[in-house]
């Protein structure tokens, strides 16, 4: 057990490529942390280099009071489970789980000892003799993290854990995978590119883009308040409205609309600037008759989430999303009016929370 | 109806004398060496032992087949040790110019074979002393085999994630154990396949040793078949066909028993 801490990271691909850009991050012992961006984010390359795999062009990796910055993999005492899990497809279940001891030099009985009581708390008893190739996704997964397990290291790195399962079983492993973090106890950093999975699973997480980070939080803190316009766009299983506005005296001018200023936002606006309006269509209160504050325009498209319905209305030919409980949907074309939440809308100035 | 009954049968036919093209010879070859007096005919054989008596009192026979093994299998060997080190490297480690490089190898190998490189290559195993050595015509049969070699292998290992690699070093693994406990045992059927390869094409060369060994003790089956003659410069038929079988059966035997244990195929982890 032990805590991460990065002095400075940066790192540079041969050829120019900046993928790292000087990141400081501090990762208590025990915690679940999450890296969340997009695609090319360096979310991935910030993890092979915490594990070694990358070498850090500037900067310092520290796990536990250790600067481990010129250390080989092999040596920094954390366990890696990568995206395809990466079992050896030539040796059964229980030498994969026993492949960190054979590393270490543990004698064979008790390497074999130790594999069976980590694969038992996993529930791969029946499966000890199997190669990888017959097992399904699942558990491989179990595998590769009894293989982990097996190591004891400080720290734990896994790479997209999840984006190799099906959708259905994507769901029971996070909360397998949460539950089994809470019982280890060990620190763990995760990679992800879907949202959900990071604000379910992580204590919590770094918002990345472009080798930055743009915030660090817990998923409470990163849903209710993302720090900036990318965040917010990214956070959410429906994106955030953010409508293009201007301050008029106590009030803003949102897509033709009168709002009132946001709780947040109070006393620290100035009259004429331009800002940004954000609101999550889940706080937003839809109305068929009008409301003081609200926009008002036309339903332009209604969809279906299941329980609830996401529907979007043309405001000015400004498109503003908001959620309405199932039974109340409007149809297409109807007047539409949504109110936003006011402890829960926030404006941005030059992209970043005001 | 009758265009379609017609129809089948006429398919039926070319497929009937096709496949008689493909295996009439090889039951000549497995029904000739067992007849008294073979002749270019496929004939029920009269099981005799008299044919397998003369090609083990033949003086270069039995020892050409010695040879045989002996120049494949020292070939094999190398071919599959250069190029799983030269594929692993080629696979693993970004050079500038490195497809340019395998392609030309490969292509130049290709283009520049047998009767092309005949003379130079004389010349060459004249100049280097190992004219009438097998060990001499060893280097350049694996010369010979190996850009083939390492684009196939090379290939094999760009297919093998490197994660598994990865895995075992962040476990802490050094490099010379992640090559024992990892990149062999993954890439174990991709070395069968290259040693197959190697061991059948050497088997079957004929020009090469023809060509670099003088000496008739030296020289391989397939160089020997060819002094199979009667004392009338006649092909001698009996001796030729069992010869032939002799020479065919390891052959035959070593793809079963790779094919059984491989099975030629990639046993991967998980679909990608």
């Amino acid at each position: 057990m032990a805590a991460i801490e990065l002095r400075g990271l940066t790192k540079v691909y041969p050829g120019g490529v900046k993928a790292l850009d000087s990141l400081d991050l501090d990762i208590p012992d025990g915690e679940f942390f999450a890296l969340l961006g997009p695609s090319g984010c360096g979310k991935t390359t910030l993890l092979r280099t915490i594990a070694g795999l990358e070498t850090a062009t500037g900067g310092a990796v520290v796990i536990g009071d250790r600067d481990v910055t010129g250390v080989q993999p092999g040596g920094r005492d954390v366990a890696m489970v990568f995206q395809d899990y990466a079992l050896f497809p030539h040796m059964d279940v229980t030498d994969n789980i026993a492949y960190p001891l054979r590393i270490k030099k543990v004698a064979k009985g008790a390497r074999r000892e130790k594999a069976e009581e980590v694969g038992a708390r996993l529930g791969l008893e029946r499966l000890m003799d199997r190669r990888p190739g017959q097992l399904s996704g699942g558990q491989q997964q179990r595998v590769a993290l009894a293989r982990v397990m097996a190591t004891q290291a400080q720290a734990f790195l896994f790479d997209e854990p999840l984006s190799n399962l099906d959708a259905r079983l994507r769901l029971e492993a996070r909360t397998f995978l949460k539950k089994l973090q809470r019982e280890l106890g060990v620190t763990t950093v995760f990679v992800t590119h879907d949202q959900a999975e990071a604000l379910a699973m992580a204590d919590r997480m770094a918002v990345m883009e472009a080798g930055h980070i743009r915030q660090i939080g817990t998923p409470a803190e990163v849903f209710q308040r993302p720090a900036n316009t990318f965040v917010a766009g990214f956070i959410g299983s429906t994106p955030m409205n953010l409508l293009d506005g201007a301050v008029r005296g106590d009030t803003l001018e949102v897509a033709g609309c009168k709002v009132s200023v946001p709780a947040s936002a109070e006393g620290r606006l100035t009259g004429g600037e331009k800002i940004v309006y954000g609101v999550r269509p889940e706080y937003m209160a839809y109305s068929a008759g009008p409301a003081e504050g609200a926009l008002s325009g036309k339903v332009a498209i209604v969809e279906n989430l299941g329980a609830s319905h996401l529907v979007t209305l043309d405001v000015n030919d400004v498109l503003v999303q908001a959620v309405v409980p199932e039974g109340s949907e409007p149809a297409v074309g109807d007047d539409g009016h949504a109110l936003p939440r006011r402890d829960r809308a926030l404006v941005y100035r030059d992209g970043e929370l005001v | 109806m009758t265009r379609f009954v017609l129809g089948r049968i006429g398919f039926s036919t070319l497929i009937a004398v096709l496949l008689a093209f493909f295996t009439i010879p090889l039951l000549w070859l497995v029904t000739a060496p067992f007849t008294s007096d073979p002749s270019y005919e496929v004939k029920v054989p009269d099981f005799t032992w008299d044919n397998f008596q003369a090609v083990v009192e033949h003086p270069y026979a039995l020892p050409s087949l010695y040879n045989s093994l002996i120049l494949s299998v020292g070939t094999a060997v190398l071919v599959v040790l250069l190029a799983a080190l030269a594929a692993y490297a080629l696979s693993r480690v970004r050079l500038p110019g490195r497809d340019a490089l395998l392609y030309a190898l490969l292509l130049l190998s290709s283009i520049i074979t047998g009767t092309a490189a005949m003379v130079p290559l004389f010349q060459l195993a004249v100049e280097l002393n190992l004219i009438d050595s097998q060990l001499g015509l060893i280097l350049i049969l694996t010369g010979g085999l190996l850009p083939a070699a390492i684009f196939m292998l090379k290939d094999f290992m760009d297919s093998t994630p490197k994660s598994y690699e990865e895995s075992a070093r962040v476990f802490g693994a050094s490099p010379l154990q992640i090559v024992r406990h990892v990149v062999v045992p993954v890439v174990r059927p991709g070395l069968a396949t290259i040693a197959v390869w190697s061991l059948a094409n050497v088997w079957g060369n004929f020009l090469m040793p023809y060509l670099l060994l003088s000496d008739v003790e030296k020289q391989p089956a397939a160089v020997i078949t060819y002094t199979l003659y009667t004392e009338g410069g006649q092909a001698n038929l009996s001796m030729l066909s069992t010869f032939g079988l002799l020479y065919s059966i390891p052959v035959v035997l070593m793809y079963l028993f790779v094919s059984k244990k491989y099975g030629f195929r990639f046993h991967g982890g998980i679909k990608r």
